[in-house]
């Protein structure tokens, strides 16, 4: 019987390159419409963590499952669109390569979803970092996934642009889809993320709620514990040892 | 594969400069090799100041030649720019109107003449080039020297036949000018026929022996002379060539151009394109997205070689209708011409894709395309003797390995319909596809990496 209460579960994942352990064994779920951010420092493995999850990359041991099936939407950090096409250019040809059945249909539908609809003909390369970024995870949700995978999808945008995109990210949260986002913002993390998992040299640390981070925090670094949520992270991370 | 086919499409549209190109480029090729086909070669200008005396003539044994007319032979040869003085050719050739100035000093003929006396001379024309340009100056002393050869040759012609006509005087007898007066000459074969009807009418004895002699000694004379005639005849170009053609048979000059034309192109645009297109896919991210299950990588490779073949046959179809107007070609054969496009452009798109996967970025794509194609079109053009053995069987391997020298023999055999089977050109292209796919898809490999 499959677990209805989780849509992706990640069991003891190991991926070295060469020497160097990328990531030691770690463990997670996610459930339906939750929203789990995976912070960390640089090189703590949070983008191997999420090509794993999107079956880009193999993991050299463990396994990742999803108990009741479904697809796995991927959004690169990087914008994985053709610049030189129209919006709507992109998202019909992703339909039509996901083999939708009506991908004009499908076009008009994530268009309406990404709010771009009277953008449509603009060549992507004219348009903003910000909504580049809708685009690529309008293509992303093409797939209509269970889980949709964001790898730092707010980096380089200002902060209309930042609200704007977590406004549409937490709609696809509130209608079931389960997302998995890294950041670097702490702050991005606090307020978007149900659950946080915290990663430092592929290592997991944590995984619970902000709150119960704080608490962690409070109970292992308490000079920090009134400070702020960065502080208060960084903080954590060094006692820590990292 | 065809909604990949037709993003590639719409993104080459949306380039200007790049469709452009591809338009210009076969057109701009085309107009240039048909220029260079269907016009004779241009005669180089060359200064010519000639002080010789009209009357001067050469003399072969006190007799004058008739006039040798070198400076129509030359001026029939090089495009003659007349001079009036030295100064004036000097002038010509410093300011690079004329490619050299040729002078024929006033002293030319009694110099020859001098070569028959005792105190012979040398007889020198001058030149002047301007060697600022290696390449003209080559160009000019090749041409001079050939015409220098061809002058002499004409002289020692002459010379040969008035040595062989008097040979003929001393055997045969006949009329001879001298000082303005004719003299009739006996001849050998007469003096022996004459001495020989002489002798019954001497008493036997010495005398009549002595005369037997003198008569044996015209007769051997006149019979060895007889040989000397043709072999005087030969001194004047005593090694001639005897051309046999042993193996290959080279196609008319015209349709090896276009082969090579349409090949280049073909070549260009589809590795270019190909191996552009390709690594394009990695720089905006999206082959990672494509190969997440949308599109396998092998695929996406046939699409791009489709790519390059589609868009290559309709480049080097566009080249060859171009031509066309320049050079009659044989449009009955145009099921073997897109059969040989097809096939050089499959293994050139292969290739492309190939470099398209190692190098994986645009820039460095164009740059590596660019680098491998030139050198190996360059080198399969190199024909075979032209360098040592070691080094050409080198070039052999090199231009074995990349598939323009097939390409472009498929498309010569295409062309010309007394060539070569077009059978082991695309035997050699289809095994060159398969190895660059290969080479290719392993290039892949490190494309997924994040």
């Amino acid at each position: 019987m499959p677990r209805v209460d989780v849509a992706l579960e990640v069991q003891g994942i190991v991926k070295r390159f060469g020497d160097r352990e990328a990531l030691r064994g770690v463990s997670f779920a996610a459930a339906p419409g939750e929203q789990v951010a995976v912070i960390g420092p640089n090189g703590a493995g949070k983008t191997t963590l999420l090509s794993i999850l999107a079956g880009i990359a193999r993991p050299d041991e463990g396994e990742v499952r999803q108990p009741n099936g479904g697809e796995v939407g991927w959004v690169p950090q990087q914008a994985a669109l053709y610049r030189r096409l129209s919006v709507a250019e992109n998202l019909l040809l992703f339909a039509r390569l996901e083999g939708h059945e009506d991908p004009r249909a499908s076009t008009e539908q994530m268009l309406e979803l990404c709010g771009l609809g009277e953008r449509r003909d603009e060549i992507v390369a004219r348009l903003s970092g910000g909504n580049q970024q809708r685009i690529n995870i309008a293509i992303g949700l093409l797939s209509r996934p269970v889980v949709l995978l964001l790898d730092e999808p707010s980096v380089g945008l200002d902060p209309r642009q930042r609200a704007r995109l977590w406004e549409f990210v937490s709609a696809l949260a509130d209608n079931g889809t389960t997302v998995i986002f890294s950041t670097h913002d702490i702050q991005e993390a606090e307020r978007y993320g149900q659950r946080l998992l915290v990663l430092a040299d592929g290592e997991s640390l944590f995984d619970g709620s902000a709150d119960a981070l704080r608490e962690a925090v409070r109970r292992e670094a308490p000079e920090a514990a009134d400070r702020d949520f960065e502080t208060a992270f960084v903080a954590y991370l060094h006692h820590r040892g990292h | 594969m065809r909604w990949l086919l037709l993003k590639d499409l719409q993104i080459l549209r949306r380039s200007p400069l790049q469709a452009a190109l591809l338009i210009l480029y076969p057109v701009l090729i085309a107009v240039l090799v048909g220029f260079a086909i269907s016009r004779s070669p241009e005669k180089p200008r060359v200064a010519f100041l000639n002080e010789v005396p009209s009357g001067a003539r050469v003399n072969v044994g006190g007799q004058k030649l008739p006039a040798l007319n070198v400076e129509g032979r030359i001026c029939r040869r090089v495009e003659c720019v007349k001079v009036k003085d030295r100064e004036e050719a000097e002038a010509e050739v410093s300011s690079g109107s004329v490619l050299a100035a040729l002078i024929l000093p006033a002293n030319l003929v009694d110099k020859i003449n001098s070569l028959s006396t005792l105190t012979p001379g040398t007889p020198k024309v001058e030149v002047m080039v301007n060697e600022e340009d290696p390449v003209r100056a080559e160009l000019v002393n090749d041409r001079i020297t050939t015409l220098l050869a061809q002058a002499n040759l004409a002289v020692a012609r002459r010379i040969a036949g008035e040595g062989s006509r008097y040979l003929d005087l001393l055997i045969n007898g006949g009329q001879f000018e001298v000082i303005g007066q004719s003299i009739q000459i006996l001849g050998l074969r007469a003096t022996a026929q004459i001495l020989e009807a002489l002798q019954p009418a001497l008493p036997a004895g010495s005398l009549r022996n002595s005369l037997r002699e003198v008569t044996g000694f015209a007769q051997q004379a006149r019979d060895n002379l007889d040989v000397a005639g043709p072999l005087i005849d030969r001194v004047a170009q005593p090694i001639q060539v005897e051309k046999q053609v042993v193996s290959g048979s080279a196609p008319p000059l015209e349709i090896f151009a276009i082969a090579v034309a349409a090949t280049l192109t073909l070549a260009f645009v589809t590795v270019l394109l190909v191996a552009g297109s390709l690594a394009l896919e990695r720089e905006e991210n999206a082959f990672p997205r494509l190969t997440r299950g949308l599109v396998s990588p092998l695929a996406l490779l046939g699409e791009k070689v489709l790519l390059g073949v589609a868009v290559g046959l309709v480049v080097t179809l566009l080249m060859l209708a171009g031509l066309q107007i320049f050079v009659p070609l044989d449009w009955g054969r145009f099921g073997l011409w897109l059969l040989a496009i097809v096939a050089g452009g499959a293994a050139l798109a292969a290739a492309g894709a190939a470099l398209g996967a190692i190098a994986r970025e645009v820039r460095a794509v164009s740059l590596l395309a660019f680098m491998v194609t030139l050198p190996v079109a360059f080198l399969s053009l190199v024909p075979s003797g032209a360098v040592g053995s070691g080094l050409s069987e080198a070039i052999d391997v090199v231009t074995a390995l990349f598939p323009f020298k097939p390409a472009l023999e498929a498309m010569t055999a295409a062309l010309d319909s007394a060539g070569p089977s077009i059978g082991g050109p695309l035997l050699h292209l289809a095994i060159l596809i398969v190895a660059y796919g290969l080479v290719a898809r392993l290039g892949l490999r490190r494309f997924a990496t994040v």
